[in-house]
């Protein structure tokens, strides 16, 4: 239902297309994601765009994935630490699992998600890939 | 804080293709009733615990089914808090009663899992997570512990795979010995280990299943409970918070909010951890079982793996953890678990475990988790002397 949706997805382009995020103008604290209230207190926010690289903090490879998923099964999934200091959750591509670890640099590809809805349509997003 | 149990009512947990959601809630109010010697009548409150009942049975207002179901006009409310609805359902009954509003309450937990695919059931599951930031990224709640596990197992390597695989060999093992278990069954570390990998390092035996079943439990006020001769008391409640998704965290390698919790519940019940006799705690998956005893204070974090090197946590142990089987083996109907701990704290205490019955139980605590951590809640059960 709500993974059939265009304009759930199109609501948050900026940051799935373009790794955009917040900065807290009181305290500085960066963000990925939209956020109510920085852990300052402060509702003031700038956007800001990271640069895509960052490191590895945890990651897994999912082998029973969701229905929108199941084409892509098995995959990685991991939580980056991005070099501006957010930390986000992202796909992990382009690598064996085997070779990934903790602490490896990463950067942000733009990719294919998933397919969805009667018409099919294309959700595209943020993946990661080890450094080149 | 003191608030009587006077019945509690289970069904059968597994693939109840026999009975929908009305028909499961309904067997364990009538058995809780039962139990309570009370009639439909003298309920002045309902609150049901329910997840799933929207997006797998497209049945939502569960909190009115449960009145209906006993052919009573009382208050009657849903609850939801993912897989912690049963313990937050508990929590609303006894402010109910704390408040003068209500005497005597009963309190549900449901959940109808197999009646859709797994890939509908693990949908439906991820939103307890963040689904802007997780779901849409294809996380699943086994991704979302395997991330959880990695994490402390790099921090921590003294949990090894093999004792990681303790908790559900341990689990199953007080399963087989608990008859409304969904598996009844005793495994081995290589049953765990040999097992198909469902998300690095989980494996199908490091996690909970999707069951099907429900749990009522009926609370009175301390003045009724003594009159109706309540063996059980709860005697603390605390619930804490965080943020949905695992990126938001401040650590990875514990759940904080499961500590809050305990911190709150202890210091109502006026306990420490070293007085409480067992626990039913949250082992959604193997790692989360780990990371339960840690946060109730039974061992710091990094060293929960001890409590799993010499059975400990056993029946007959040192600190008897999950004697119902857990969630591993005796299924995990998502709203019904919080519930379903609650009844086996207040078996414990009774004295009516039978074979798997912990010695001089005098406190038990339950402690139940929604989502990857966002909310935990505990409970204190004592033994009425």
């Amino acid at each position: 239902m709500f993974r059939d949706s265009s304009i759930i997805r199109w609501r948050n382009y900026s940051d799935r297309y373009m790794l955009e995020g917040y900065g807290c103008t009181n305290c500085g604290k960066k963000y990925f994601e939209k956020k109510g209230m920085c852990v300052c207190g402060s509702l003031d926010f700038n956007n800001l765009s990271f640069c895509g690289k960052g490191k590895i903090v945890s990651f897994t490879k999912i082998h029973s994935g969701p229905e929108v998923f199941q084409e892509q099964t098995p995959y990685c999934v991991g939580i980056i630490d991005l070099d501006e200091g957010a930390r986000i959750t992202a796909q992990i591509v382009d690598s064996k699992y085997e070779e990934l670890s903790i602490g490896q640099d990463v950067e942000a590809v733009f990719r294919k998600f998933y397919k969805s809805g009667k018409k099919g349509v294309i959700h595209y997003g943020t993946k990661f890939r080890p450094k080149f | 804080m003191n608030v009587g149990v006077l019945g509690i009512g289970i069904t059968k947990f597994g693939e109840r293709w026999d009975q929908g959601l009305r028909e499961l809630l309904l067997d364990a109010q009538v058995k809780s009733l039962k139990d309570a010697n009370i009639t439909a009548d003298e309920i002045d409150a309902l609150y049901t615990g329910n997840m799933g009942g929207g997006s797998l049975s497209g049945q939502l207002h569960v909190g009115a089914m449960a009145s209906e179901n006993l052919n009573i006009n009382a208050p009657a409310v849903r609850v939801e808090g993912a897989c912690a609805s049963g313990s937050l359902a508990l929590r609303q009954g006894i402010l109910a009663i704390e408040s003068g509003e209500a005497d005597i309450v009963q309190v549900n937990g449901v959940e109808k899992m197999t009646d859709v695919s797994t890939e509908q059931v693990t949908t439906m599951l991820m939103g307890a997570g963040d689904e802007e930031l997780e779901g849409f990224n294809g996380l699943t709640f086994p991704g979302l512990y395997a991330l959880l596990a990695k994490a402390y197992m790099t921090k921590y390597p003294a949990l090894t795979r093999d004792l990681l695989a303790e908790v559900s060999v341990k689990n199953h093992f007080h399963g087989a010995r608990n008859p409304y278990c969904q598996f009844r069954k005793e495994i081995t570390i290589d049953t765990v280990k040999n097992a198909t990998m469902v998300a690095d390092p989980l494996t199908l035996f490091d996690c909970s299943p999707i069951t099907d079943g429900a749990a009522s439990i009926i609370l009175a006020s301390e003045e009724k409970a003594k009159a109706l001769g309540s063996k059980v008391s709860i005697v603390g409640s605390g619930v804490g918070t965080d943020s949905l998704s695992l990126a938001r965290r401040q650590t990875l390698t514990a759940i904080p909010a499961g500590k809050i919790a305990a911190k709150k519940a202890y210091a109502q019940a006026g306990i420490t951890a070293e007085q409480v006799s067992f626990a039913e705690v949250h082992d959604c998956f193997t790692i989360a079982e780990i990371m339960a005893v840690e946060a109730l204070g039974f061992a710091k974090e990094g060293e929960g793996y001890k409590l799993y090197e010499n059975k400990d946590t056993y029946f007959d142990g040192r600190i008897p953890i999950n004697t119902s089987g857990g969630l591993k083996a005796c299924g995990h109907p998502v709203g019904a678990t919080g519930i379903k701990q609650a009844i086996e704290a207040t078996m414990q205490l009774r004295g009516t475990a039978k074979d798997r019955q912990v010695k001089n139980a005098e406190i038990g605590v339950t402690h139940n988790v929604g989502g990857s951590g966002a909310t935990a809640a505990v409970h204190v059960f004592k033994k009425v002397k």
